[in-house]
């Protein structure tokens, strides 16, 4: 229990409080133009380590079927620009290439 | 004159901007968090947790790989410093989210920032920032309405691992584990084209992989994550300035 609560407010402090001061602040240009680049920054490096990092290793071997089911849901995402269009896509291509592999 | 034109304005977000169209907006992310949230479910149950403390882990924590960690090292009965410690870094990239998202929300009173911060996750932020590219302020309702979506299919979701999960075999059968990185590669793509700096964005989010790969091989992924997002912000930054 006492560790649901204190992982609990060291989860809730780093999510409200730069929500918080940085809305009140009349930040720098150069600080705004720096956080125009963190949601591409952050996105890649999420996907970068969900296709190919394996329990924080490199893995190509293991991701094959996962790297090979982002190329159509890549085109699907550029093409259709629809978020749940490219999910479904990306879920039934990883679906048929497990089917047939 | 003026009375009119903010009521007139306030209509038009109301209409485009309302509760429910945050709800709308939240619905391509929730076939990866249900996925995801039932792995936690099952994983958190496997580690002797019940049920009352696997709703309390989703509904105090709500973080998912925090929540991944957590089960895993309460299973492996360490110190519950040790785990908080953990948890802590795990979720501070959380402090560049908020960080990135804070000049859309200048309008809204502290309480209101709070729950939106408080709800704030890696999807949310994903959909918000990309919704955001065409003005300048976010309402503080679409947000709650997008949160409040995210947060009831986490919990549940969650639940729902734990009471099924020893039942369900394997739902990696179904390619449902492709949900989460189909839905960053969504995201993504869509962040890039509405801000139509192609050159600079693409620099930005390949260096950013690179990083990423390169730093697990020397911090823990948490950490290569916040890593990569710093650094290749920072190149973003300095190549808008050059260009």
């Amino acid at each position: 229990m006492s560790v649901i609560i204190g992982s609990a407010i060291v989860t809730f402090i780093p999510r409200v409080l730069p929500l918080i001061v940085l809305s009140k602040l009349e930040i720098p240009e150069w600080g705004i133009n720096w956080l125009k680049h963190v949601p591409v920054a952050v996105m890649a490096a999420l996907l970068a380590s969900e296709l190919l990092l394996l329990d924080n290793k490199v893995s190509f071997q293991e991701n094959t079927l996962n790297l090979l089911s982002a190329i159509p849901t890549l085109l699907v995402a550029i093409y259709t620009r629809s978020l749940l269009g490219t999910v479904l896509v990306g879920v039934m291509t990883l679906m048929i290439l497990r089917f047939l592999l | 004159m003026s009375e009119l034109s903010t009521d007139l304005n306030k209509n038009v977000m109301e209409k485009g901007d309302s509760f429910w169209q945050g709800v709308k907006d939240c619905i391509p992310t929730l076939l990866g968090y249900l996925s995801i949230g039932f792995a936690a479910g099952v994983v958190e149950k496997t580690a002797g947790l019940s049920m009352i403390e696997i709703a309390l882990m989703s509904l105090l924590l709500y973080a998912g790989s925090g929540q991944f960690i957590a089960a895993g090292m309460i299973a492996a009965s360490h110190p519950v410093s040790a785990i908080i410690v953990t948890i802590f870094f795990i979720n501070s990239r959380h402090l560049l989210l908020s960080a990135a998202i804070a000049p859309y929300f200048r309008k809204n009173t502290t309480s209101k920032n709070l729950i939106t911060g408080a709800l704030l996750t890696d999807e949310t932020f994903g959909v918000a920032i990309t919704h955001a590219q065409s003005k300048k302020q976010l309402d503080y309702k679409w947000m709650l309405g997008l949160n409040i979506a995210a947060y009831l299919n986490w919990v549940l979701a969650t639940i729902a691992g734990g009471i099924f999960g020893q039942w369900i075999p394997d739902p990696e059968r179904f390619g449902l584990d492709f949900a989460l990185p189909a839905m960053f590669i969504g995201l993504l793509v869509l962040q890039i084209l509405s801000q139509k700096k192609y050159f600079t964005d693409i620099i930005v989010a390949v260096s950013s992989g690179i990083i990423v790969v390169a730093a697990s091989f020397f911090v823990s992924g948490s950490a290569g994550v916040i890593l990569a997002t710093i650094l290749s912000a920072t190149i973003g930054l300095v190549i808008s300035k050059w260009r």
